[in-house]
């Protein structure tokens, strides 16, 4: 039959269940969308790279932003954290593609021990980046904002250490307010203010000669640049506002864009991670009832799998652009 | 489910060990920042050089053996990783010169951006 290209052949071309790439047609769609999902990462990265190259000589350094560390407060430890969740990604990578390789084997307890295990590891994964986040809001020294949005940091001019604007701000009385809806005229209020005013802010500045400001300007090495006092006191001058922390409209750690960018970016990706969890958890009791092996393969592993490690995939990138380069 | 399936576990427990040395070293280049790879190429610290290529030769390892696209016919494979190859090195190019121009117009005094 298969010497003769007749119509017997053209029959089946065209009924059905051909696999002219050797693929099947779920796990081809799920390549397709990966493709797709690639496309709109790059472009967020390139995005990114596109507002860095614009600021490039005032762009926050990202291991003076990500220092901190579970249990060890105060400890200066760039990258470590990132690097944590990024072993934790891989190799919760590596458990998945066991699982599948199990699946190949129709090993069933096999698949449901590496699938639970995948999905351990996607839980501390989004929750580490949940942590990351909570401390890149809550935010760890403080500054202020001048009129033209820039950020001034404060520093000992004796050790050349980092100051919180908590260790020198002076108490200044004032009847300021956070203005919440039950006492206005209309109903509307404020988030709530900083700790510190930027009265008191100014006022401990004055009082403490010893107390320099550091621009967003990145000198030749890279470091933020740190003023004489003479021009810190000039500047402090423009100084309206205090930022703790960092959200859609301030970041205390210098360029908005900056944290603009980390949100969408980290936060893009955590979601396309939780997603994959709760994917994950539907395959794992599809696996534990047995549908798969009634079905006789085990190809959703494989699937699902696909999309797991292509979130592993973005997070690679991801960790080099924005906390390498 | 066309090709045999033979246990894979040591090819994946090998490409583990690469992804794990390759990410030591990036976070250890990241933390010392060697003076001697701060010298630009082409317009980009060797450092960082170095940070996109093994970010890509990692990529490599995950798309091939994880995702097993190895084993997977070539023109698939190809209809994947070709249009990614063209369209991101392209938005790249495009969008990161258009940032230069852009920084360069602005240190050029036309805006004042520190004040």
């Amino acid at each position: 039959m298969e010497a003769t290209v007749t119509t017997g052949t053209e029959e089946k071309v065209w009924g059905g269940g051909n696999q002219p790439l050797s693929v099947s047609y779920g796990k081809m769609m799920m390549w397709f969308f990966i493709v797709s999902d690639a496309l709109t990462f790059s472009g967020f990265l390139v995005a990114y790279g596109f507002s860095r190259f614009k600021f490039i000589e005032t762009w926050p350094i990202a291991d003076e932003v990500f220092t901190h560390f579970p249990f060890l407060h105060g400890v200066d430890a760039p990258m470590y954290y990132v690097a944590f969740m990024t072993f934790v990604l891989i190799f919760s990578s590596v458990t998945m593609v066991l699982a599948v390789d199990a699946g190949h084997h129709m090993k069933k307890s096999k698949v449901t021990l590496y699938m639970l295990l995948t999905i351990i590891g996607g839980a501390i994964f989004v929750g580490s980046q949940a942590w990351e986040w909570a401390n890149f809001i809550k935010g760890e020294y403080g500054a202020v904002e001048m009129k033209s949005g820039r950020i001034l940091q404060f520093v000992d001019a004796n050790t050349g250490e980092r100051l919180a604007i908590g260790d020198f701000a002076k108490p200044v009385h004032s009847d300021r307010e956070t203005h919440t809806a039950n006492e206005g005229v209309w109903f509307n209020s404020e988030s709530s203010l900083p700790s510190h005013s930027i009265e008191e802010v100014k006022a401990g500045f004055e009082a403490n000669p010893n107390i320099v400001v550091r621009t967003e300007k990145l000198d030749a090495e890279g470091k933020m640049t740190v003023l004489s006092r003479a021009d810190s006191e000039e500047r402090m001058k423009q100084a309206i506002m205090v930022v703790e922390g960092a959200n859609l409209v301030h970041n205390e750690y210098g360029n908005r864009l900056f944290a603009d960018f980390f949100f969408f970016i980290t936060g893009f990706h955590g979601f396309h991670v939780f997603s994959g969890v709760v994917i994950n958890v539907i395959i794992f009791f599809n696996v534990i009832l047995g549908t798969y092996e009634k079905r006789g393969h085990y190809e959703m592993v494989e699937k699902v799998g696909l999309y797991w490690h292509f979130v592993d995939l973005v997070w690679v990138f991801v960790f080099t652009f924005f906390y390498l380069v | 489910m066309a090709h045999a399936h033979e246990s894979n576990s040591k090819r994946i427990w090998t490409v583990f060990g690469i992804l794990s040395v390759i990410t030591i070293v990036e976070v250890a280049l990241g933390i010392i920042k060697p003076e001697s790879m701060m010298a630009l190429v082409l317009g980009m610290k060797i450092l960082n050089w170095i940070f996109i290529i093994l970010t890509l030769v990692k990529a490599y390892y995950i798309a091939w053996a994880f995702m097993h696209l190895e084993g997977e016919k070539g023109s698939f494979r190809w209809s994947i990783v070709l249009p990614l190859l063209i369209l991101i090195p392209y938005l790249a190019f495009i969008l990161l010169v258009e940032g230069n121009y852009i920084h360069d117009v602005y240190s050029q005094g036309y805006i004042s951006w520190d004040f």
